[in-house]
């Protein structure tokens, strides 16, 4: 009695949801209304007596698909209300084809029967006084270990590809170039130069190391500062040449 | 007609299954232009078939359906995953996730 009570309320709000869920006017409110569908078709699947999937429905699809597609709706600048123009043109194809599949589908329910000999065709029985999720684990493990291993691989592949796809470099961050750091001398970057007294910025200018005003995409101001900071720290290393600049 | 575990009837739970299944494929048809919810759509039609595979694994008392509704659901999250993607660098590339901007191969 309870139990079926339960399977009704959770159907008939699966079915309700799985329907706001394709005709919700905002994306976000429908990708709220599927996690609620994956709530409630989890409990469908506890009322069959599969708990383990149950558990693996919620984490997996709630925990993370649903999740993934709520960082794509909010991360797209799509305008949403554009993308619904035509909803009352294909609403009534979509109603027809809709129509005429459940019809279809409700006369094959009305008319297949199970095969009388299905026991004994049973591929691995279900073991009576043992949780689900040993007994899918046993299965699993022994009878299903090559699919198990394929399906690790499909995941692997899916994870690779969507990196791929995604990934850019966006030239922001700053990574480290040890051919050019291996190849800088402190003739590049360090210059001493005689600086009349009294003479400010405003009368030399700003001055750019040599490798800078030559032309040679080299290192920044603030590398030079470093480099500059560098050679003095290390007292006792032979002097550099002192490369006279021409201002 | 063997029950099995089942405590509901199998006729049920393969109703609620229709109706989810023809539910996806009415959602594909109304949002012909959002490949979001589309994607949604195919996530409720590969439910609709889960839904289906554990309520006989259910009432045949066979344990490979729910081993294969599993399978099921890792190929899914897999191809949610694909296909986000794909729709984040179709959006980087035109600005639009129009279904019907898709012509860059003119197939």
């Amino acid at each position: 009695m309870i139990t079926s009570l339960a399977f009704y309320v959770f159907s008939a709000v699966l079915l309700g949801s799985a329907a706001m869920v394709v005709t919700s006017r905002n994306p976000v409110h429908s990708v709220l209304f599927l996690i609620l569908a994956f709530f409630n078709a989890a409990a469908l699947f506890l009322l069959a007596g599969a708990e383990f999937l149950a558990m693996i429905l919620v984490i997996v699809y709630v925990g993370a698909v649903t999740v993934l597609f709520l960082f794509v709706v909010m991360m797209l600048d799509v305008d949403f209300v554009a993308l619904r123009e035509g909803f009352q043109k294909y609403a009534s194809a979509g109603l027809i084809v809709g129509i005429v599949l459940f019809a279809e589908l409700f006369f094959v329910g009305v008319g297949w029967q199970i095969a009388p000999n299905a026991p004994v065709l049973r591929l691995s029985a279900i073991p009576g006084q043992m949780q689900n999720t040993r007994a899918i684990g046993q299965v699993l493990y022994t009878n299903y270990i090559l699919l198990f291993q394929l399906s690790g691989l499909i995941l692997l592949v899916a994870m690779i590809g969507a990196i791929v796809l995604t990934h850019r470099d966006r030239h922001t961050s700053k990574h480290q170039n040890i051919t050019r750091q291996q190849q800088r001398r402190v003739a590049d970057t360090l210059e001493v130069i005689s600086v009349r007294s009294g003479a400010g910025v405003a009368e030399l200018g700003i001055y750019r190391p040599q490798a800078n005003r030559t032309g040679v995409h080299a290192a920044s101001g603030q590398d030079a500062h470093v480099l500059a900071g560098e050679a003095h720290a290390h007292d006792g290393a032979p002097a550099p040449e002192p490369v006279q600049g021409e201002h | 007609m063997p029950q099995g575990a089942l405590a509901i009837g199998l006729g049920h739970y393969l109703f609620v299954s229709a109706a989810l299944l023809v539910l996806g494929v009415f959602g594909i048809f109304l949002n012909r232009k959002n490949v979001i919810v589309i994607l949604m759509s195919i996530e409720l039609i590969l439910l609709a078939v889960n839904l289906n595979l554990v309520a006989f694994s259910s009432a045949l008392n066979d344990l490979a359906g729910q081993i294969l509704a599993m399978f099921v659901l890792t190929v899914a999250a897999a191809e949610a995953a694909i296909g986000l993607a794909i729709v984040v660098v179709y959006f980087r590339n035109r600005g639009s996730i129009q279904v019907e901007d898709v012509n860059l191969m003119k197939g």
